[in-house]
């Protein structure tokens, strides 16, 4: 066992907090195994009745686009506003599209 | 004035172009998510050459809006490289333009931002945040093309050898060109070419493809003298101001 | 862990119950077996309707007149791509693969809104398309949002909001072109006459003639029936088209009392050919998105074995 792996390796952690919501990141676990992290994960993260469903997920798989990245990666907000409704004109008298 | 607008338009009808091909393609993918990224690729370019009509219509000041330059223009006006032009024979073809002209556009802008005309310059920074991702995934899409199956190897290398041909004029300055580099506002190509030498030669190697050994080149779409390619586009983009030129739409 | 496994019965109360209670209904639940068929039928056949949709408006992408449409149709367009995306997404939860949707939809198994199997003729038809169609597919997007399958649902709120912009750019499309020349306000005309009837068609067959509706109701999948669907359609649509000068083609609409509208027969025979695979274009959408497929899969293969390559 690597030094590194010897308190298990990074879970991160998601959590649905009421039915039919999307998941979201709440943090991450240590475990040795997927049991293992799905458990810890209950224990850390839903003492407190914070959800209604959960996903652990091993943090090494995850592919990340960071800050560093982000000024090329991202679309600049500004950019390509016609993407929203109040670029368009409606005529006087139209209720509601 | 004049020189000037004919760089602006040189470098707005590349991005038009090659814009058109990109939406032609349109629905016509290998998968969904393919699609959606080359739709985006297509948007960038043409909010880039749209920007730089309406500043053509400002400086040349004769009551023109920025529209009539793509939509009132014979195809002898038009400045485009050959390469832009050229047709969407397959998705080898598409990426091989794309990865070129990616690689052009990367060292061409990132050298704009140093032009000394204002509106160039700031057309740069502004260009250079989009063409550094086309550049990044039309760099991945040669590599999955070429280091991939034997059969899309064969058919990149095709596309690659069919297309070097016109992958030289990005590089040949124009009459107009050559007074706005003098002048200290066009970007220098040398240093643009060495560059995308250098990058081509890089994604080439890892992606198991070659430049072809016939090194024959052809140009002219910066005079305006095109390929075949050209009329279809415009006749197709012109059709509705052509046919009701009265109409505002 | 061990723990006794409940009988069928008991499970088809518990999930009842959540239905009863507004609770969403997630992928590793318990489900009927007629609940995932439907799920499956309903989420895969919005998928494709999404991706087929692409066409007609795409046929008008190379000759938008004005770079303005062109950036906005490109981006439609691409919207609808990805809503398409959002709802395959959906439907692979349920454990049937995207390349298994797809073929079935090759094999005329799956089916796509009919709508799309009309024709694109003239650019106001750009207009008509955003007003009418999207007009009519968020009326039942909305109501799809509360529906009870988790993902589904999920997909719906985030298409919602995408599509916000779509039926605008349709009405603006008309407006501008009623506001026009005379060509103009004909080609407006014209594609209101010709997607009229295809955007009512869009709900589906009346309430008492319609085999899916009743179980997709009483499972919380449909939130609301094809006919109040309409009716909501017709009384949103008919005064925006009258704002703007356009005249619906329908020579037995009744304006009633309360500010409703009743509107004359839709010829279901027609509806029913066109669902048969006799509409006009059936046969060009389904082979424009087969030649795609297929020219596409040397792409596929090569990023999928140099896909391994990496690891
Ligand atoms: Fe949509
Ligand atoms: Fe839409």
């Amino acid at each position: 066992m690597e030094a590194s792996e010897s308190q298990g390796q990074l879970w991160e952690v998601f959590i649905q907090s009421k039915p039919g919501q999307a998941f979201k990141h709440v943090g991450s676990v240590h475990a040795y195994d997927k049991d293992l992290a799905v458990e810890n994960a209950r224990d850390i993260y839903t003492r407190r009745g914070e959800g209604t469903g959960l996903w652990v997920v091993p943090g090494k798989e995850i592919v990340a686009v960071t800050i560093n990245e982000a000024e090329y990666f991202f679309e600049p907000i500004d950019e390509k506003i016609y993407r929203h409704p109040t670029f368009y004109d409606l005529p006087e008298g139209v209720k509601q599209m | 004035m004049e020189t000037k607008l004919n760089y602006y338009l040189q470098i707005a009808d590349n991005a038009l172009i090659l814009s058109h091909r990109l939406s032609e393609y349109s629905s016509h993918g290998p998968f969904l998510e393919e699609d959606l990224a080359n739709t985006n690729v297509a948007l960038d370019l043409i909010g880039i050459a749209e920007s730089i009509y309406n500043e053509c219509a400002r400086i040349e000041g004769k009551g023109r809006i920025g529209d009539d330059f793509p939509y009132r223009r014979g195809e002898h006006e038009f400045y485009n490289c050959l390469l832009v032009e050229q047709p969407n024979r397959d998705f080898a073809f598409i990426m091989v333009r794309q990865f070129l002209t990616d690689a052009f556009n990367f060292y061409f802008y990132s050298e704009m931002t140093k032009s000394k005309d204002q509106f160039l310059q700031a057309i740069g920074f502004k260009a250079i945040k989009q063409v550094t991702y086309h550049l990044r995934r039309s760099s991945e899409w040669m590599i999955r093309l070429g280091a991939g199956t034997e059969l899309a190897n064969g058919k990149t290398q095709f596309a690659l050898d069919t297309l070097w041909r016109y992958s030289q004029e990005f590089f040949v300055a124009s009459e107009a060109e050559a007074a706005m580099i003098k002048a200290g506002i066009g970007v220098d190509l040398e240093v643009v070419k060495e560059l995308w030498f250098q990058k081509v030669r890089e994604i080439l190697y890892m992606s198991h493809l070659s430049i072809p050994e016939n090194q024959f080149q052809l140009n002219g779409g910066k005079q305006g003298k095109h390929s075949e390619n050209l009329g279809f586009i415009l006749t197709e983009m012109q059709y509705l101001p052509s046919k009701y030129p009265e109409a505002k739409w | 862990m061990s723990t006794i496994a409940p009988s069928k019965e008991q499970l088809l109360a518990e999930f009842e119950s959540k239905i009863a209670a507004e609770m969403k209904i997630e992928p590793r639940d318990w489900m009927p077996d007629e609940y995932r068929q439907h799920l499956v039928r309903q989420i895969s056949q919005h998928a494709h309707s999404e991706v087929i949709g692409m066409q007609p408006e795409g046929n008008w992408i190379t000759r938008a007149p004005s770079l303005r449409s062109k950036k906005i149709l490109l981006a439609k367009i691409q919207d609808e791509g990805g809503h398409g995306l959002y709802l395959y997404s959906a439907a692979e939860t349920l454990g049937i693969s995207r390349e298994q949707f797809i073929q079935w939809l090759h094999v005329g198994k799956a089916k796509y809104s009919s709508v799309f199997n009309y024709p694109a003729l003239n650019w106001a038809d750009i207009g008509a398309i955003g007003w009418l169609v999207d007009g009519a597919a968020i009326t039942n997007q909305v109501s799809l949002q509360r529906t009870s399958y988790g993902p589904y649902s999920r997909a719906m709120v985030k298409i919602c909001k995408e599509e916000s912009f779509h039926q605008r750019q349709g009405y603006e499309i008309m407006w501008k072109m009623m506001e026009g020349t005379k060509d103009q306000q004909q080609m407006a005309q014209d594609a209101l006459n010709r997607w009229w009837w295809p955007a009512l068609m869009m709900f589906g067959p009346h309430d008492n003639e319609s085999a899916n509706t009743s179980n997709a109701m009483k499972w919380k999948i449909k939130r609301e029936s094809n006919d109040q669907l309409r009716e909501k359609f017709i009384n949103k649509t008919i005064p925006q088209a009258e704002l703007i000068g356009l005249k619906v083609p329908d020579a037995n609409l009744q304006l009633l009392d309360d500010e409703t509208y009743k509107h004359g027969d839709i010829d279901w025979n027609e509806f029913w050919e066109v669902v048969k695979g006799n509409g006009p274009c059936n046969q060009q959408r389904l082979e424009h998105h087969k030649r795609a497929h297929d020219n596409g899969a040397w792409v596929r293969e090569t990023a999928y074995v140099a896909g391994l390559n990496q690891k």
